[in-house]
């Protein structure tokens, strides 16, 4: 201890230590966020009646005064991302993928172009030379126009205002059907372009038709040659006749996106939910565990034996949880009958979801296959950036 | 499109047209995790937004406005870094993707081979069990 007027040496190795320290770095200093506020950050909780704590704590410096970092900048980005692929069906038209790590804005706008931006090929006019069904034509033609092709519209381009439909813009598709049930397999495919003839006023030059092909589509594309283009399901209904009925058709598809109409949109539907997790705030025993597993239509919960006959629920299977809450219900959502008393489950069950873990199921329609169409839309985001960049400099 | 002021160009707004929620919401997450690092402090990373947030004037209007207000940094700057991060983001996006389809794909293909020589090696067992069965009574006759 100093007194007053001693003077007190320093040497170079305080003067060192004091400059490099730094209180973080002492053992007892808690690092990162306290616990409430680390749930607060990274989980929805879903409470009896509305969730909270949903909205995402976005700004980098939002824990500034407690020294913790709040960004996902692109090194921890690159460390902490990972996606698993949980399935694809057998006819690899249904993808379920876990994307991990990332903010629920960017997974939204991947969800969003996945439904309204990305092209592809859909009946637009539909030519109808004779119809005596009970369907009237434009209904048949907008049934016409929701018949998903199997065609890639990358090796199509768009056909605008001033454009003559051409090989390159169009695919025709010719349908002839007496029959009682009219399905999709009947549309047969015309490589070489339009069969109607336009009138015109000449009867010495060659008859135009609707469109314009310079070359048969079998030669253009070449992945067309041996397999021709079909609509994804063969067994689509799409009018059904009486006797005596005929339908004769011509329609041609062009490229749009799904912002124009919802016709043209790849996926039958492309959605995400954040992963579930249940968490049981205090021990259920016995016949409060026995309620609970019975409770949840899910079977997330399971018994488990401790030993001396008692028994405790464990939550086994939270990914299946569908927030129906019925666990959290008064009385489990069973009747009440008179002479039981009845508990209030709240405390003992947090339903939450993890605030950056997405499970994406993509279904598509059968123009492109699930994981194209993704890698598609972070493609279209890209070039959207891009354009805003160029348009700033 | 730019609103901002000509002498302090720390703060404005942008007009990006053709836009909606996708973009805009996903920039305004990006200019709200901006950064800069900064040496020798307590904390050594410093927020480079005060402010980041985008309207929609009215639905059947296809524009977005963005607000864009920063500790200094031009605000133009900002926003193109943003754009810039989440560009990067979205193609580490892609490869991570690519390669865990890739990855399941040849997984499934590996399980679907063992599935297959099971299969042949029970049905061989099966072939072999009648064969001596049917020898077995060949004998006994």
């Amino acid at each position: 201890m100093t007194t007053k007027g001693e003077k007190r040496i320093v040497s170079e190795e305080d003067k060192i230590f004091a400059k490099n320290f730094n209180i973080m770095d002492h053992p007892d200093i808690p690092t990162g966020l306290p616990p409430h506020l680390q749930l607060q950050r990274t989980r929805v909780l879903c409470k009896n009646d509305a969730p909270i704590h949903t909205a995402s704590v976005s700004y980098s410096g939002a824990y500034n005064a407690v020294g913790v970092d709040n960004s996902v900048k692109l090194e921890n980005f690159s460390e902490n991302f990972k996606v698993d692929v949980i399935e694809i069906s057998k006819d690899g038209m249904e993808l379920t993928f876990d994307m991990i790590g990332i903010d629920a804005a960017i997974a939204n706008a991947f969800r969003r172009i996945l439904l309204a931006e990305l092209p592809t090929m859909a009946f637009e006019k539909v030519f109808i030379a004779n119809n005596t069904s009970i369907v009237q034509d434009e209904v048949l033609a907008q049934r016409m126009g929701l018949v998903p092709i199997a065609a890639d519209p990358k090796l199509f381009e768009y056909l605008s205002e001033n454009d003559q439909p051409n090989e390159k813009n169009t695919i025709v598709f010719k349908l002839h059907a007496k029959c009682a049930k009219v399905l999709t397999e009947q549309l047969i495919w015309l490589p070489n372009g339009s069969d109607l003839v336009k009138e015109s006023g000449d009867s010495n030059s060659k008859p135009k038709t609707y469109t314009s092909f310079s070359r048969s589509q079998k030669e253009s594309f070449p992945e067309f040659a041996d397999n021709p283009i079909t609509p994804s399901y063969p067994d689509i209904l799409i009018a059904k006749l009486g006797p005596g009925h005929e339908i004769e058709l011509e329609a041609h598809a062009v490229k749009g996106i799904g912002k124009t109409h919802a016709k043209w949109s790849p996926v039958a539907t492309a959605w995400y939910r954040m992963l579930p997790e249940v968490i049981l705030l205090g021990e259920v025993e016995d016949e409060d565990a026995e309620r609970l597993v019975k409770a949840c239509p899910e079977n997330v919960f399971d018994i488990e034996d401790m030993g001396n006959g008692r028994k405790r629920a464990t939550v086994a299977r939270p990914r299946e949880c569908t927030l129906c809450r019925q666990c959290v219900r008064q009385n489990y959502g069973e009747e009440v009958n008179k002479g039981v008393e009845e508990k209030e489950w709240i405390e003992n069950v947090s339903l939450r979801r993890v605030k950056n873990h997405f499970i994406f199921k993509i279904e598509s329609t059968g123009s492109l296959p699930p994981d194209v169409l993704f890698t598609e839309a972070v493609k279209i985001l890209e070039d959207k950036c891009e354009r805003v960049i160029a348009n700033l400099s | 499109m730019e609103h901002g002021s000509f002498t302090n160009d720390s703060f404005a707004s942008f007009t990006l047209a053709e836009e909606d929620h996708t973009l805009a919401n996903a920039v305004r997450f990006m200019l709200n995790q901006e950064l800069v690092l900064l040496l020798l402090s307590f904390n050594p990373f410093l927020p480079r937004v005060t402010f980041a947030g985008y309207s929609i004037p009215h639905p059947s209007l296809e524009c977005v406005n963005v607000r864009v207000q920063t500790t200094g940094d031009p605000a133009r700057e900002v926003l193109k870094d943003a754009c810039q991060e989440l560009m990067l983001m979205n193609r580490h996006v892609r490869s991570v993707f690519d390669k865990a389809v890739s990855e399941f794909k040849v997984e499934q293909a590996r399980l679907a081979a063992e599935e297959e020589k099971k299969k042949k090696a029970e049905e061989d067992e099966l072939k072999k069990q009648r064969d001596l069965l049917a020898s077995m009574d060949i004998e006994s006759d």
